[in-house]
């Protein structure tokens, strides 16, 4: 039981940083019905930012708590600069293309934001200095830091904030305005590109908060980290139903818990034959059954002509 | 290739002194000049093949550092083989860690003659290098590649004085069982040709010697995130947990471990034996054990004597491989003493019965020309440095207890067929 719970923990904190970059995915995707590949690798940045931010300040002995405000806040410029100049240069000139060209050229930011970042931070992992001992304690035996508590707490925070502020506020408003047609969301007094602009902003910041989510959680960082992440919320946005935000938080926390389980439980069940290297196989499998039953995800809209 | 040139058009003299000016770039000056005038003497190439450039250059120039040093100490000392005196030259390439380069280079030393080669650095370049040897008949000692399969091609002419990983798997698992007292054995790896062999050799090993093997678990080595991994172990309640893999997975891994509050040891074998690892995991890193073939440097039975001479030489720290380099072309020299020939063909056999005391120790080789007893160190983390804490002898350790001896000494040969 108590294995249980603590698998059910580790599902939930990878789970909320997984919907944290999905969150991104479907964001993008529900306005644009792009699929944005390189937003893994925004998360990525993010995650060097902070890391190179941390690494320096705390050399100079400057003070835990500022310092992961300061992280924070510089990832997530970092990124919201970088998804606005994404937005402008590489997918605003394809918004009328074909659907495949901006496919291709998301791509090829993704690409280019790897080989960058390998210019700038090398290709080796980049440790990070241990700025805070995070405290232990124990539920329903489950063993939790409040570091995973933090990032389980800051993520649920962040969700219902979004919600809510798609819900309730005026731009959140002109975002689902410009999600079900754009042009009459123009002709309404709606401006489209600065909505679609704000949107990937928004995105980056989220993903950028990820990403220092993912540095202090697991003390590295390296050019390559935003392929993996980025493919695994991009299943969970799938999972959820893509476009839509309160499936990506779903899906995110969903996949979460099914590869932790996986992973714990697939070696005793299959009588050693498969390993718990085959996590990713019963993660994937899982989204399978769901498209091949549910097409448009869990909780997307059935029929619609995006999902 | 500009000297080549100037000497086919200029006069002996100019050419003479070009060479004893080149010299600096090719460390013993004017062997060659000198050949034709005193026909007593013998020249003796022998060849370096190691990284000189890239990021691993400073292994690389450490290896050719070393056989430059024995080379020039030979000479010293004065060697004669078969009632002739001989001098030695020292012919040094660079393989930039790269399997291609190697190959390149290796066709290179083979077309100048060299009697004998010390190289290759990366098992990646000295297994393909070592076919070219092979076919052109000159011997190779690697002073450091630890693959298996290099010494698996069936190849005579290929030698290594370093113990390699087929030997450091069973090493640590007697090392867990007979020293550590494990009992009930956790082993994760990493699913690549290094982490898989030397969890699967752990494994077969501390299977005969009566662990319990309670949990085989695989990541990749890309993977950082095994908390589901580690509290699946956690459950089956482990005394130790053994990683086959590198430093960017022992790391976290080993962090994960503490934040799960798990108590068992954690061990490792040479890919996570670096200062990296230990940033990595943070405070988390002390205790964790891992090893490293070879002595500690300072604990060579020649080594501090080596140690000083080589900062007197070249002015810097040994970084590695120096010693090896060194004990090789010794190793090299005695078997054409004995043959009484610099002739491959004919003291090709007697390398194998090499029986000398070098720097690193004793060495010998078995007959796919392994480094016989190729003792391996396990170190420990302490206070965020790694210690040198046990060295062990792949044959002497199960000797100690008598009761372990005869499984122990039945592993190794399905071990290294992996």
């Amino acid at each position: 039981m108590e294995i249980f719970a603590q698998q059910i923990v580790n599902g939930l904190v990878l789970g909320s940083i997984y919907a944290l970059v999905a969150l991104g995915y479907t964001m993008v995707y529900g306005i644009l019905g792009l699929i944005n590949f390189a937003h893994g690798d925004i998360t990525m940045i993010g995650a060097l930012v902070s890391l190179t931010v941390i690494q320096l300040l705390a050399a100079a002995g400057v003070p835990a708590p500022v310092i992961l405000v300061l992280a924070g806040g510089s990832a997530v410029l970092v990124c919201a600069i970088l998804g606005l100049s994404i937005e402008r240069i590489a997918y605003r000139p394809l918004r009328r293309a074909p659907r495949l060209a901006p496919l291709i050229t998301a791509i090829g930011v993704s690409i280019l934001l790897q080989y960058s970042a390998a210019l700038i931070w090398g290709k080796q992992y980049i440790s990070l200095p241990e700025i805070i001992e995070p405290a232990q304690f124990t539920i329903f035996g489950a063993q939790l830091t409040s570091l995973q508590a933090a990032i389980f707490l800051l993520a649920c925070t962040i969700m219902a904030g979004l919600l809510w502020f798609i819900k309730a506020s005026r731009m959140g408003r002109a975002m689902r305005a410009t999600e079900q047609n754009p042009d009459v969301a123009g002709l309404m007094g709606v401006n489209t590109n600065t909505v679609i602009a704000f949107t990937f902003v928004l995105g980056s910041a989220i993903g950028a908060i990820a990403g220092l989510m993912v540095v202090l959680y697991y003390g590295l960082g390296h050019y390559f980290m935003g392929f993996m992440l980025g493919l695994k919320a991009f299943t969970a946005a799938v999972l959820g139903g893509i476009g839509n935000v309160g499936g990506a938080v779903l899906g995110g926390l969903l996949l979460g818990i099914i590869e932790s389980l996986a992973a714990g439980y697939i070696g005793d069940l299959t009588g050693g034959v498969l390993g718990s290297n085959y996590r990713d196989i019963f993660a994937f499998l899982v989204l399978v059954l769901v498209l091949v039953l549910r097409p448009s995800g869990l909780l997307g809209q059935p029929g619609g002509e995006r999902a | 290739m500009h000297m080549h040139t100037l000497r086919h058009i200029t006069a002996a003299l100019i050419a003479a002194t070009l060479i004893t000016a080149c010299g600096k770039e090719t460390p013993p000056p004017a062997p060659k000049a000198e050949a034709p005038k005193a026909p007593e003497v013998l020249t003796v190439k022998i060849g370096s093949a190691s990284p000189l450039t890239g990021p691993q250059a400073h292994i690389g120039i450490d290896i050719r550092n070393g056989v430059q040093l024995a080379v020039e100490d030979l000479n010293a000392k004065g060697v004669e083989i078969g009632g002739k005196k001989v001098k030695l030259e020292l012919v040094s390439e660079d393989d930039e860690a790269n399997p291609t380069k190697a190959t390149t280079v290796a066709q290179k030393l083979v077309d100048a003659k060299v009697a004998a080669v010390v190289g290759h650095f990366n098992s990646g370049a000295s297994i393909p290098a070592s076919k070219v040897y092979a076919d052109g008949g000159v011997p190779q000692i690697s002073p450091s590649s630890t693959n298996p399969d290099y010494t698996l091609k069936g190849f005579k002419t290929t030698f290594r004085v370093v113990a390699h990983d087929g030997q450091q798997g069973p090493t640590l698992a007697r090392f867990a069982v007979n020293t550590l007292k494990a009992k009930n054995i956790a082993i994760i790896d990493d699913s690549t040709a290094y982490g898989q062999g030397l969890a699967d050799n752990f494994e077969a090993t501390a299977k005969t010697l009566g662990a319990k093997i309670i949990a085989r678990e695989h990541t990749t080595d890309k993977d950082t995130d095994f908390k589901a991994i580690l509290t699946r172990i956690k459950g089956k309640k482990p005394d130790l947990i053994m990683f086959g893999g590198i430093d960017p997975q022992a790391g976290p891994m080993v962090k994960q471990m503490k934040e799960l509050g798990i108590k068992a040891r954690f061990i490792g074998g040479d890919g996570m034996q670096t200062p990296n690892f230990i940033k990595l995991a943070g405070d988390a890193s002390d205790g964790a054990m891992a090893s490293i073939p070879g002595l500690p440097k300072d604990q060579m039975p020649g080594g501090k004597a080596f140690l000083e001479k080589y900062k007197a030489k070249f002015n810097q720290e040994v970084e590695l491989f120096a010693p090896m380099g060194y004990d090789a072309v010794f190793v090299f020299v005695e078997a054409m003493k004995r043959a009484g020939s610099a002739d491959p063909a004919k003291f090709l056999a007697e390398i194998g019965k090499t029986d000398y005391q070098g720097v690193i120790g004793p060495i010998a080789f078995d007959d796919k020309g392994d480094l016989k007893n190729g003792p391996i160190t396990i170190y420990v983390v302490k206070g965020g440095k790694w210690e040198p804490l046990e060295i062990v002898k792949p044959d002497a350790a199960p000797a100690a207890t008598p009761a372990a001896s005869a499984p122990a000494a039945a592993t190794p040969a399905p071990e290294t067929k992996k």
